[in-house]
């Protein structure tokens, strides 16, 4: 097993947002000339995937700043009650299941997995690198643990959700019972969607290691995956946060 | 992911339908736009016919009832203000001119960009197909309003056709946001050697703030759409209160139709911009090009739309002040909306100083600009009328609302798109267009619009109600009926004229007249490549920036323009 902690280093990708404009890809031809040779290296595909993923996390954060601020509206709210034509509260507070304080510690162990998964990509790649062009990968040590761990956690932690939805469930929260229970539904569905993502990505890393792709543009696909998954772990404790405490 | 690493396709449908080259995407969008311009119009025509014909008989819907008039409505202002508005200057000129632009041999992430128009076309059909489903299409508006949007049983069209309606928007936020993605990390990541963030084209910058606007307003329409669906098809009552129809409780109850207003406008506003924004961009460069002058106040230009893009998200309580908010939050809402003016204001003398003592060339495109000026002045005007509270009251639910969203939003954007497609058209496909018919269609355009949309600020003065099929039965505005007539035949010889545009259009591709590489003598670095540019744009070489966008009669040089890419300038100016 390789280290994990790669004692190579690799120039860090830098964003650079002016100032004499940025480096120009390093080879100009849209590949006419054959397969790679019109890659930028690795450094500059790592550092556009990054920056890719950040802009990409935007919107991702504003659904949920959108559905936060939706939950604080409709909590505050009185409604009709037709039969005694008065105003009273419909929102009943949701008893979370025990089982999501359970799914987070394995969605956050299944977060450290994916970093030590990224390092040993990023280890990996690092020989590969100066090349630039990442075609050759027959040197590279076969090594899946992390990865494979992250996998079957995340999965784990779906089913997990799963199974706190069918607690939920039994004891009669449905997703129409009362609006707090609308949102329960709603925050940790939109989250399991956006982890599924994750997950997907992490089967792309995983297969692609099977057809021998090229090391580092595995290793910038573990990278940029595993900033999207601590993303999702942050954002699965804050969506627990607010169902818990703000109920 | 990578970018530019993908070879020139050879097959057809590798070249021309999932292409991957920004270029050929770029124009996917422009005709995707173009196809959704003439059903949006069409739809416009029978609104228009039934207003002064109301028992008339109209093609594909019969005997136009009340109900049928709001789904034309609804799905005139969807088709427009998503298929077109949005899609054609940022989609399509956006995506095809960007990376040339900025000196980049594609966009960041080709794939992404492929995707992104594709889930576009989805989400144009399953639009499409709210008209053919049981009930037909929906009624709620481009604004779907709740409960109305939020209730099965509140309509005809609120069934299956409205699902699709939320579905279709939904399917056109998410390929709105993978654009903006790409828009945003080409912009920063991709700029060519020398192409500082202050020596973009105005256009870029356009580009630039405007898929920031996406990113940030998307998600919440499609987490606003999300709730929706959940309420319609799911029971829950995020925005449907305690409501009856048909004297039927409807089992909701609770829910507030105002959190659907203010998270639906938290979105519309800045996709004000987002129409805007783009033709802004392309006229402030037009303008510039055909005046042979640098554009006046270059900074202040970029630094009025990065404002008008932050302000843009600080009032969209101004399309409330009917939901009886409190008068202090009307209040800041009104000054914020009112704060717009002051870098609208800024831009539009910045154009007019840019034309002032200019050798002006009034080329087609140039025609389009100043045209787009004239609509921006006389459409923004209205604006702070509206954002007063007091007189947005007795306005809001009339035509002159119609009157000032349509002149600025509409047809301004109209006219940045036919400027920048009579202005790119020689680069994109290597022909000019016929600059006779572009200056007829032009000026019946121009003057078309003006007789539409003027009279409507009257109509609506006199308190002529929006959203009411058939006028003819209201006696309080039976006097103002002639108007109402009048508009309607301006709208034919309007609609009609763009028969001209769309002729000018098939007919150049083939038969215009051969385009060089730099036929208006323009400076940005679309014009150093081949017309139309190579796969890779730039023939394998890196074009290297020394010059800012707008070097136009600079004293010493050898031609009245120096481009981008030219050495650089040393006289001083």
């Amino acid at each position: 097993m390789a280290s994990l902690f790669s004692t190579a280093t690799i120039e860090e990708p830098r964003i650079s947002l002016g100032h004499g404009g940025i480096l120009p890809p390093v080879l100009i031809g849209g590949g006419d000339d054959g397969p790679g040779s019109g890659k930028p290296d690795y450094a500059t595909r790592l550092r556009r995937a990054r920056l890719g993923l950040l802009v990409a996390l935007t919107p991702v954060l504003m659904v949920f700043v959108s559905f936060t601020s939706a939950y604080v509206v409709r909590q505050g709210l009185p409604t009709l009650d037709p039969h005694t034509n008065l105003l009273v509260r419909d929102w009943i507070p949701v008893k979370l299941p025990v089982l999501l304080v359970v799914n987070t510690f394995v969605l956050l162990l299944s977060s450290v997995g994916m970093e030590l998964a990224r390092r040993q990509f990023r280890g990996a790649a690092v020989p590969a690198s100066p090349s630039a062009n990442g075609t050759t990968s027959s040197a590279e040590p076969v090594q899946m643990p992390w990865l494979a761990m992250t996998l079957v956690l995340g999965l784990l932690f779906l089913f997990g959700q799963w199974s706190a939805w069918q607690q939920l469930a039994a004891h009669g929260f449905y997703v129409s019972t009362t609006p707090s229970s609308s949102f329960v539904y709603l925050l940790t569905g939109t989250h399991a969607v956006h982890l599924m993502g994750g997950v997907l990505a992490l089967f792309v890393a995983s297969i692609a290691s099977l057809f021998r792709r090229a090391v580092a543009t595995r290793a910038i696909v573990v990278d940029v995956t595993a900033w999207y998954w601590h993303f999702m772990a942050l954002l699965w404790v804050y969506i627990l946060c607010l169902l818990e405490f703000s109920r | 992911m990578d970018a530019h690493a993908h070879a020139a396709p050879q097959g057809f449908i590798r070249k021309y339908i999932f292409s991957l080259d920004h270029k050929v995407i770029g124009l996917q969008y422009f005709f995707l736009a173009l196809t959704a311009v003439f059903v949006g119009m069409f739809l416009s025509l029978l609104m228009r016919i039934h207003l002064i014909w109301p028992t008339a008989s109209l093609p594909f819907f019969g005997e136009i009832k009340p109900e049928t008039y709001l789904s034309l409505l609804t799905m005139h202002g969807t088709i427009m203000v998503f298929f077109v508005l949005t899609t054609a200057p940022q989609g399509g000129f956006g995506n095809y001119f960007l990376p040339i632009q900025i000196g980049a041999p594609d966009m960041a992430f080709p794939v992404l960009n492929m995707l992104s128009f594709w889930t576009t076309f989805l989400g144009f059909i399953v639009l499409l197909a709210a008209f053919f489903v049981s009930g037909g299409a929906p009624l709620h508006g481009w604004t779907g309003y709740a409960p109305l949007s939020a209730l099965q049983s509140a309509g005809p069209g609120e069934g299956l056709g409205a699902d699709l309606w939320i579905a279709s928007i939904a399917i056109f936020c998410i390929g709105a946001l993978m654009g903006a993605l790409n828009f945003i990390t080409t912009t920063l990541d991709m700029r060519a050697k020398g192409m500082t963030m202050m020596r973009m084209p105005l256009t870029v910058w356009a580009w630039f703030i405007t898929a920031i606007l996406g990113l940030l307003a998307f998600g919440v329409l499609l987490s606003a759409g999300i709730l929706l669906l959940m309420d319609r098809n799911l029971g829950t009552s995020f925005f449907v209160p305690l409501v009856t129809v048909n004297g039927q409780l409807t089992g909701h109850k609770g829910g507030s139709p105002l959190l659907w207003q203010h998270l639906f406008w938290f979105f519309g506003h800045p996709e004000v911009y987002i129409a805007i924004l783009p033709a802004m961009g392309l006229c402030s460069q037009l303008l510039s090009v055909f005046s042979r002058k640098p554009i006046f106040g270059y900074k202040a230009m970029v630094y009025a739309m990065l404002s008008i893009g932050f302000l843009g998200f600080m009032v969209w309580g101004h399309h409330m002040f009917m939901s009886g908010m409190s008068p202090y939050t009307a209040f800041a809402f009104s000054i914020m909306t009112m704060g717009i003016g002051v870098p609208s204001a800024i831009k539009t003398f910045n154009w007019l100083g840019t034309l002032w003592r200019g050798r002006i060339r009034f080329t087609v495109p140039m025609l389009f600009a100043i045209g787009f000026v004239s609509l921006f002045v006389t459409g923004g005007i209205s604006g702070p009328f509206l954002a007063q509270p007091v007189l947005d009251i007795y306005l809001h639910e009339t035509y002159f609302v119609i009157a000032h969203f349509h002149l600025i939003m509409g047809v301004a954007s109209i006219f940045g798109i036919f400027a920048a497609t009579y202005y790119w058209f020689p680069k994109m496909f290597g022909r000019m267009m016929n600059d006779t018919l572009g200056k007829l269609h032009f000026w019946l355009t121009f003057v078309g619009a003006y007789a539409i949309f003027m009279p409507m600020h009257y109509y609506g003065m006199a308190a002529g109600l929006r959203r009411y099929s058939q006028s003819t039965e209201v006696a309080y505005i039976q006097s103002l009926l002639p108007l109402q007539r009048f508009i309607t035949f301006a709208a034919f010889i309007t609609i009609a004229s763009q028969l001209l545009f769309v002729i000018n259009l098939f007919w150049s591709l083939w038969k215009g007249k051969q385009a060089s590489d730099n036929p208006w003598e323009a400076t940005t670095l679309e014009w150093i490549t081949a017309t139309p540019p190579p796969h890779d744009n730039f023939a394998g070489q890196t074009p290297v920036v020394h010059n800012g966008p707008y070097e136009y009669s600079v004293p010493g040089a050898p031609r009245d323009f120096v481009m981008q890419s030219d050495a650089p300038v040393t006289a001083a100016h």
